[in-house]
């Protein structure tokens, strides 16, 4: 060891890249091309619970009941603001500069929602029980920024 | 098959913003060592298993147990990681001595949360298909939370304020947290907005630290010590994953894990019962929703509790006289810490933050955001 010579503190400076591909499950792949293609939105009806779940799944978290194709039903495209946060703060794994708006919403036929942006609000409008529409990328890659944003249904 | 399960020691870090000059292990290495120290025991003579807790990303690999093994005397022994708050780690812990196969267990969590971006990291939580690519992290996910539970019960910033003055004046008596202070409501409140509600001074900060605590069954624990502090009741439970698929003004999943732990220990009334509570505060909201999932009051009414002064220092039921989270532990430490403020006051131990005589404590841990994974350990004298 060298006493001149300063060890400090060193670090290893790395970073974690990956480039991965998730299968979408049986479920998953029927929602995302049925977004991507038709614009249109689907859940999952678990007949046993009465219940309509999105993000679709292939079992009830419930009963346990197997969901298949067979199970899967349009819901929105309009649905109702539960809650929301004004993003003030910016990270590169957000896909849109802030302040923006997550909102979690409740789409007509669904008995569970959705967290997605809420744009082309005055912020001090927002407000639970606000009725929204969803938007549409022009550009779809088959995931869930497919829908770009929902919208308030009335001008706000 | 032991009867009853004790902690018979408990040993932490200073908990700060960076601790550059150690690595994970070394940063294990401390609390540990400070505990085989203050119980007199050793890792070969005494301890058979070892239960940790962190988190892979923060560490830098995956199973980061790997990079602990030697410190926790887990080389060629047996070692079992959960990527889970520390709490999960004295549940396993009680389970496994109850359950006979194991004598005396060392449980430990440690977490650099300075390694890496906190709000990338937490992105990983989320689901890759559905919602990661929106960008949410723990502290968004949050913000959702406190917006619908503040909404519901009609619950105001200031009430959520007093809660992050309370727990960052209470930090001034605790040599181990580094975020701490006397703060007016108005300092509180021109906090900046990170994501509406929450403001910065709700948010624990990022910390680096870690906690070690011994475990033994009763025989062994009398050996031990003369101030074993029993594990009572413990209880877990998971809520659902989607935040749209809960009601996040509710917590039924801490519900349940309060209800398993009560039972355990015989508590009907736990307002009643207990003295001293030390909780999750990742972010302020949570105090207030915690103290209701663990029924100390009804659903909304602990903002009013808060406000009344009933948690405060001094008050019938004082929660989080350490600081809590917001004092600055780190995740993945923060339910452990809990659990060791809480055996610490039953010792008699806390130095300046002993709130008196406490005979029952609770401590609560979550994992995951918004609390989707709870668990509650009361802790006894007796």
């Amino acid at each position: 060891m060298n006493p001149e010579h300063d060890y400090g503190t060193f670090e290893s400076d790395q970073r974690i890249v990956a480039h991965s591909r998730y299968f979408a499950g049986l479920m998953g792949s029927y929602f995302f091309v049925r977004l991507r293609d038709e614009q249109k939105i689907v859940g999952a009806r678990c007949e046993k619970c009465n219940k309509v779940f999105w993000p679709p799944r292939s079992t009830c978290g419930r009963c346990f009941s197997v969901l298949s194709l067979e199970n899967l039903t349009e819901i929105g495209p309009l649905g109702t603001l539960e809650t929301f946060t004004i993003v003030k703060y910016r990270e590169p794994v957000h896909p849109r500069k802030a302040p923006f708006v997550y909102g979690i919403i409740k789409l007509d036929g669904a008995d569970t929602s959705m967290v997605h942006f809420v744009d082309g609000v005055d912020f001090q409008k927002l407000a639970p029980g606000m009725r929204l529409r969803p938007v549409f990328a022009n550009k779809r890659n088959g995931n869930i920024l497919d829908i770009d944003h929902f919208e308030p249904l009335d001008s706000y | 098959m032991s009867e009853r399960v004790a902690i018979v020691g408990v040993a932490q870090t200073v908990f700060s913003p960076k601790r550059p000059d150690v690595n994970y292990a070394e940063l294990a290495y401390e609390a540990i060592s400070l505990v085989l120290e203050s119980t007199g025991l050793s890792v070969e003579a005494d301890i058979d298993n070892a239960v940790s807790c962190s988190h892979d990303i923060w560490d830098g690999q995956t199973i980061s147990n790997i990079g602990i093994t030697d410190v926790i005397g887990g080389h060629l022994r047996n070692e079992e990681k959960l990527a889970m708050d520390g709490s999960t780690a004295v549940y396993y812990a009680t389970i496994g001595i109850l359950s006979g196969e194991f004598d005396c267990t060392l449980a430990l969590a440690h977490t650099k949360m300075s390694q890496t971006n906190r709000n990338i990291v937490n992105n990983t939580a989320f689901d890759p298909i559905y919602s990661r690519l929106l960008g949410l992290d723990f502290t968004s996910a949050a913000a959702l939370q406190a917006q619908r539970f503040m909404s519901r019960y009609n619950i105001s910033e200031k009430q959520i304020a007093e809660v992050v003055i309370k727990n960052l004046a209470n930090a001034t008596r605790n040599p181990w947290v580094h975020n701490k202070g006397f703060y007016t409501l108005d300092q509180a409140l021109d906090s900046p907005v990170i994501s509406s509600p929450i403001r910065k001074m709700d948010i624990a900060p990022d910390s680096d630290g870690a906690v070690a605590i011994v475990m033994a069954s009763e025989k062994k624990a009398l050996k031990v010590t003369d101030k074993p502090v029993w594990i009572k009741g413990v209880g877990a439970c998971y809520d659902a994953h989607y935040l749209g698929d809960r009601d996040l003004s509710e917590c039924y999943a801490l519900r349940s894990a309060a209800e398993q732990a009560y039972r355990m220990a015989e508590i009907d009334h736990p307002r009643d019962e207990i003295d001293l509570v030390e909780l999750g505060d990742e972010f302020s909201y949570q105090e207030l929703l915690w103290l209701e999932g663990l029924g100390i009051c009804g659903s909304g009414e602990a903002a009013d509790l808060t406000c009344r002064g009933f948690t405060s220092f001094d008050g019938a039921l004082p929660v989080n006289p350490s600081g809590g989270l917001l004092a600055g532990v780190p995740t993945n430490v923060a339910g452990l810490n809990r659990v060791a403020e809480a055996a610490l006051q039953i010792r008699g131990e806390a130095g300046d933050r002993q709130v008196g005589d406490v005979r029952i404590a609770v401590a609560q841990g979550h994992s995951g955001f918004c609390g989707q994974h709870q668990c509650v350990i009361v802790l006894g004298r007796e």
